[in-house]
């Protein structure tokens, strides 16, 4: 039940600026995604929001009132770290109650605490062990054990799953948003540069680039109004199609683009057409590579495994409304 | 020559280049356990191979004036001043390596000019300070003149090894409402007493064997650390060396660094390592 | 959950760096103030003292005499003019060439070797560890203690050493290894090497396991020749961390004391600049004189380590920027 506030907010370090004037709203209670490729400045506003750093110029508020200058353990946030950051020599349950002991918590409370979020995450037959006797993804729930003693206000994650193999990866985001259910007034961030994370956890998603603010948006708006040809790209997979000149000026803008799984097979009315150059069968879909002379080959998603011989020629056309159209700047012409 | 024969002669080669390094190694050591294990003129026969076995060297070593006092001495005085050195280095240390400020930088190569500062250059200066204090001639002389070395050593050998702890571990303690001291303690300190017993040791083994303010400072014999009686230690005249005896003290006094050294061998290489490569 | 926070004052408190900050002057005056003490103070009371006529038994009895320590010019009776002073003082030069003399040769001796036992630790054989071992020996024994065992091998009459040359036939009769003048400096040289190589060859060990070792399979694969894969691949590599142990080594040597106190006492041929500042300052209560040599020698060192890491600009923080 916070409500986060940041206003004309940046960060340098030295001449550089890595945070370049972010405005941004996030609502109490809601699942928030920083998502942006590596050095985008995703996890430096995480830090910021965090305390870990210090905000260079503009205004950080928690609920309507100023956090530039509170240490981070008087926030009421909470950390989960990529790497977990487990104390290597207490064991699970002195892991958790390490803050609240600092706190100078009375010891009932300390174990109540403990011994509840260690259920809620079914990691209570655990509390006596040390993390290094621990898997990957027990130490990662530990880790958000030790968050949620902490009963914050703002729950912080910093790409918590990049250090999980891919299985436990799902298994884990699935835990994390049974969690947001649970805790729905606690206000949750979350940073990752997978965007299949944010668009499976997100109630929204902030795209970085380059230390500035993209967009800022729902999953579904996001794929379907991307406000520039990065978001466009960047959302969704496979990458969306993008081309130019030639092919984008019958559309009348600079650039199209198109999803794979808006193009369709056309054997009269053809928008386009080329050559199987490659096919990959997913089993549930094949996504065929087909050369139609643009920059590179055109993505095509048909459900079902789909046997066209390489080399064929095929003529494509895309479903109507399905098209984005974009401007010399990368903005989008509606 | 077959390749066979070729290999063979490069091997024997290299494990004679092993053998002598070996020889030469622990040959001076073993040369004078065998010479303390003598006793009357046997001493004046050179042997290859021990032969006698008398402890008669390391009883006169044992019972004579004040050997036993100086090891007592050495202990204390290294012992005082490697715990006095390390307390002060852990939290310069973390300050080093975790927190930026300005100056840093300049700091530590400044610490490290130290730790290489001609300890001659000082001891006029030190002279009249331990005067001053009123400590000449006891072991708190040693213990504060032994500072100048011990404590850059332990806080640079200390910041390299705190460097590469974790930021992230540190970072949780933060957000869980650690203050840098609690940081240390209780994050910190545990992690690395590898390395605090790396250091610690290093530290003792140049504080036990420092001779130049030991032979300055002290006067009297019941002072003396163990370099300074060895060094000393003479016969009834001064052209008689009492060979034998200044062995076994050699033996007695070089038996125990030995052993803790061939133990912490492992950390006592990367202690050095820290202290040196990286630097 | 509820009512935390939203009360309390807000904006005039310390955020996080500076509060770190703030902890770290905490932490770091304690060891400044003891280094200054131990450290800056006593070098600049030295330095004064060198200005001055003080004597060991009266230290605060000392009038300021200027440059006179270091270089005096003195007009006798005779009208002769004659150079008083450190800076024209014979003995001074001396050991000042057998300061620099011992440190080139020893730290040459100690590189070399160092380097070709670091060589043979890092290829793999049985019993690796045990060799590892054999040479931390040498570095754990105390100098003074190798400097009396090397004594006793070293014996004219009854040394284990003129025995086995004896023996070899390579001399006649024994030789006064630490008493002779023409064989004082090699003692030292020989027990110094004896006793540092190890420490040489540790660094050496450690630049060399930082090369990656399919660099090795590389050129082996190109059937590049052993050595000139030394030459060519292994020095280069190592060699920046053979030259900050060259210049510990240097630094190390270049203030050598005790080995010599000990092993060749009052040796014309050996005697270092530390040497003949102890003996000014405390033996021969030429206290001042001594605190001048000893400034000398410290003045001596800063250059060399200036020198060095301006030509070298050898990051000796560590540090990654820049």
């Amino acid at each position: 039940m916070a409500e986060i506030v940041l206003k004309n907010v940046t960060k340098s370090f030295g001449s550089l600026e890595v945070i370049k004037g972010a405005n941004l709203r996030i609502e109490s209670g809601e699942f928030m995604v920083f998502v942006g490729p590596s050095g985008c400045g995703k996890s430096t506003m995480l830090r910021l929001i965090s305390g870990l750093e210090s905000i260079t110029s503009g205004e950080l508020t928690f609920d309507g009132s100023l956090m530039n200058n509170v240490v981070p353990s008087k926030r009421g946030i909470a950390m989960v770290f990529q790497s977990y950051a487990l104390y290597p020599h207490m064991k699970v349950f002195d892991n958790m109650a390490f803050g609240m002991k600092l706190a100078k918590a009375g010891a009932d409370e300390v174990k109540n605490r403990v011994e509840e979020a260690a259920r809620l995450l079914q990691i209570d037959h655990l509390l006596d062990r040390l993390p290094k006797q621990l898997s990957g993804g027990q130490r990662q729930r530990v880790a958000i054990g030790r968050a949620i003693v902490r009963d914050p206000r703002v729950f912080l994650f910093d790409e918590p799953l990049s250090n999980l193999d891919a299985a436990l990866r799902v298994a884990t985001r699935i835990e994390i948003a049974k969690l947001h259910r649970n805790m729905d007034d606690v206000t949750m961030i979350y940073v990752t540069h997978d965007q299949v994370e944010a668009m499976t956890l997100a109630d929204r998603i902030c795209v970085l680039r380059d230390g500035i603010v993209e967009q800022v948006g729902t999953p579904s708006e996001l794929y379907d109004f991307p406000n520039s040809i990065f978001v466009a790209g960047f959302i969704g997979s496979p990458k969306m199609n993008f081309l130019s000149a030639g092919f984008a000026e019958p559309f009348g803008c600079a650039t199209i683009g198109i999803r794979s799984e808006h193009i369709e097979i056309a054997n009269s009315d053809a928008e386009w057409s080329g050559e199987v150059v490659h096919a990959e069968d997913l089993g549930s879909d094949t996504y065929m590579f087909v050369e139609i002379g643009s920059d590179e080959p055109l993505v095509v998603r048909c459900a079902g495994k789909h046997r066209v011989p390489w080399g064929e020629r095929i003529g494509l056309k895309p479903l109507s409304g399905q098209l984005h159209r974009f401007d010399g700047a990368g903005r989008p012409v509606r | 020559m077959n390749r066979s024969a070729a290999d063979w002669v490069r091997l024997s080669a290299f494990y004679a280049l092993v053998a002598i390094i070996i020889v030469v190694s622990i040959f001076p050591f073993y040369y004078a356990i065998l010479t303390s294990l003598k006793s009357g003129t046997a001493i004046f026969r050179v042997d290859y191979i021990p032969v006698d076995f008398s402890f008669k060297n390391y009883a006169t070593v044992m019972t004579g004036r004040n050997f036993i006092r100086s090891v007592v001495n050495s202990v204390l005085v290294a012992g005082t001043t490697v715990l006095f050195a390390l307390f002060l280095a852990v939290t310069a240390s973390y300050a080093l390596s975790r927190v930026r400020f300005r100056g840093r930088a300049l700091l530590l190569v400044t610490i490290l000019g130290v730790s290489m500062f001609p300890q001659i250059a000082v001891l006029a200066g030190l002279f009249e300070l331990v005067r001053f204090l009123g400590i000449y001639n006891t072991p708190w002389a040693m213990v504060l003149s032994y500072t100048i070395f011990t404590l850059p050593f332990t806080v640079w050998v200390l910041t390299t090894f705190m460097r590469d702890l974790p930021i992230e571990i540190e970072e949780a303690a933060i957000i869980d409402g650690a203050t840098p001291w609690v940081i240390i303690t209780k994050v910190f300190m545990p992690l690395l007493w590898p390395a605090l017993v790396t250091t610690g040791l290093l530290a003792f083994i140049g504080a036990w064997n420092e001779f130049l303010f030991a032979l300055t400072f002290t006067i009297s014999e019941t002072q003396r650390t163990v370099p300074v009686a060895i060094a000393l230690l003479s016969g009834a005249s001064e052209q008689e060396i009492p060979w034998g005896p200044i062995m076994a003290a050699s033996v007695i006094v070089t038996i125990p660094l030995v052993v803790l050294v061939l133990i912490f061998q492992r950390k006592i290489v990367a202690g050095l390592t820290a202290g040196g490569v990286k630097g | 959950m509820a009512n935390r926070n939203n009360s309390r004052p807000i904006g005039r408190e310390l955020d996080l760096e500076a509060q770190r900050r703030r902890a770290a002057f905490l932490f770091l005056a304690p060891m400044i103030i003891a280094l200054f003490c131990v450290a800056a103070w006593p070098l600049l009371r030295t330095i004064y003292f060198s200005f001055t006529n003080t004597s060991l038994t009266d230290l605060y009895g000392g009038e300021w005499i200027g440059f006179d320590n270091y270089l005096r010019r003195r007009e006798l009776s005779s009208g002769r003019v004659v150079w008083r002073g450190t800076l024209a003082d014979p003995a001074w030069w001396n050991a000042v060439w057998n300061t620099v003399r011992f440190s080139v040769i020893s730290v040459f001796f100690e590189t070399v070797l160092g380097l070709i036992v670091a060589l043979v630790l890092n290829a793999e054989f049985k019993g690796r560890g045990w060799v590892r071992a054999a040479i931390l020996i040498p570095w754990a024994i105390p100098t003074i203690v190798s400097a009396k065992m090397w004594a006793w091998m070293l014996n004219d009459q009854f040394g284990i050493i003129n025995d086995i040359f004896i023996k070899l036939g390579l001399i006649e009769r024994g030789i006064a290894w630490t008493a002779s003048i023409d064989t004082a400096m090699t003692a030292v040289l020989v027990v110094d090497i004896w006793k540092t190589t190890p420490f040489m060859a540790l660094l050496c060990l450690a630049g060399l396991q930082m090369i990656p070792r399919d660099i090795y399979e590389a050129a082996r694969i190109d059937g590049v020749h052993p050595v000139k894969v030394f030459w060519k691949i292994t020095l280069p590599l190592v060699r920046p961390a053979l030259m900050v142990a060259v210049i510990f080594r240097m630094l190390d040597a270049l203030r050598i004391f005790d080995l010599i106190y000990v092993l060749t006492p009052n040796s014309k041929a050996t005697k270092t600049m530390s040497v003949i500042s102890r003996e000014n300052l405390i033996d021969f209560d030429k206290f001042a004189y001594g605190s001048a040599q000893s400034t000398l020698l410290f003045a001596i060192i800063a250059v060399f380590v200036s020198l060095y890491i301006w030509l070298g600009r050898v990051n000796l923080s560590g540090e990654g920027n820049r």
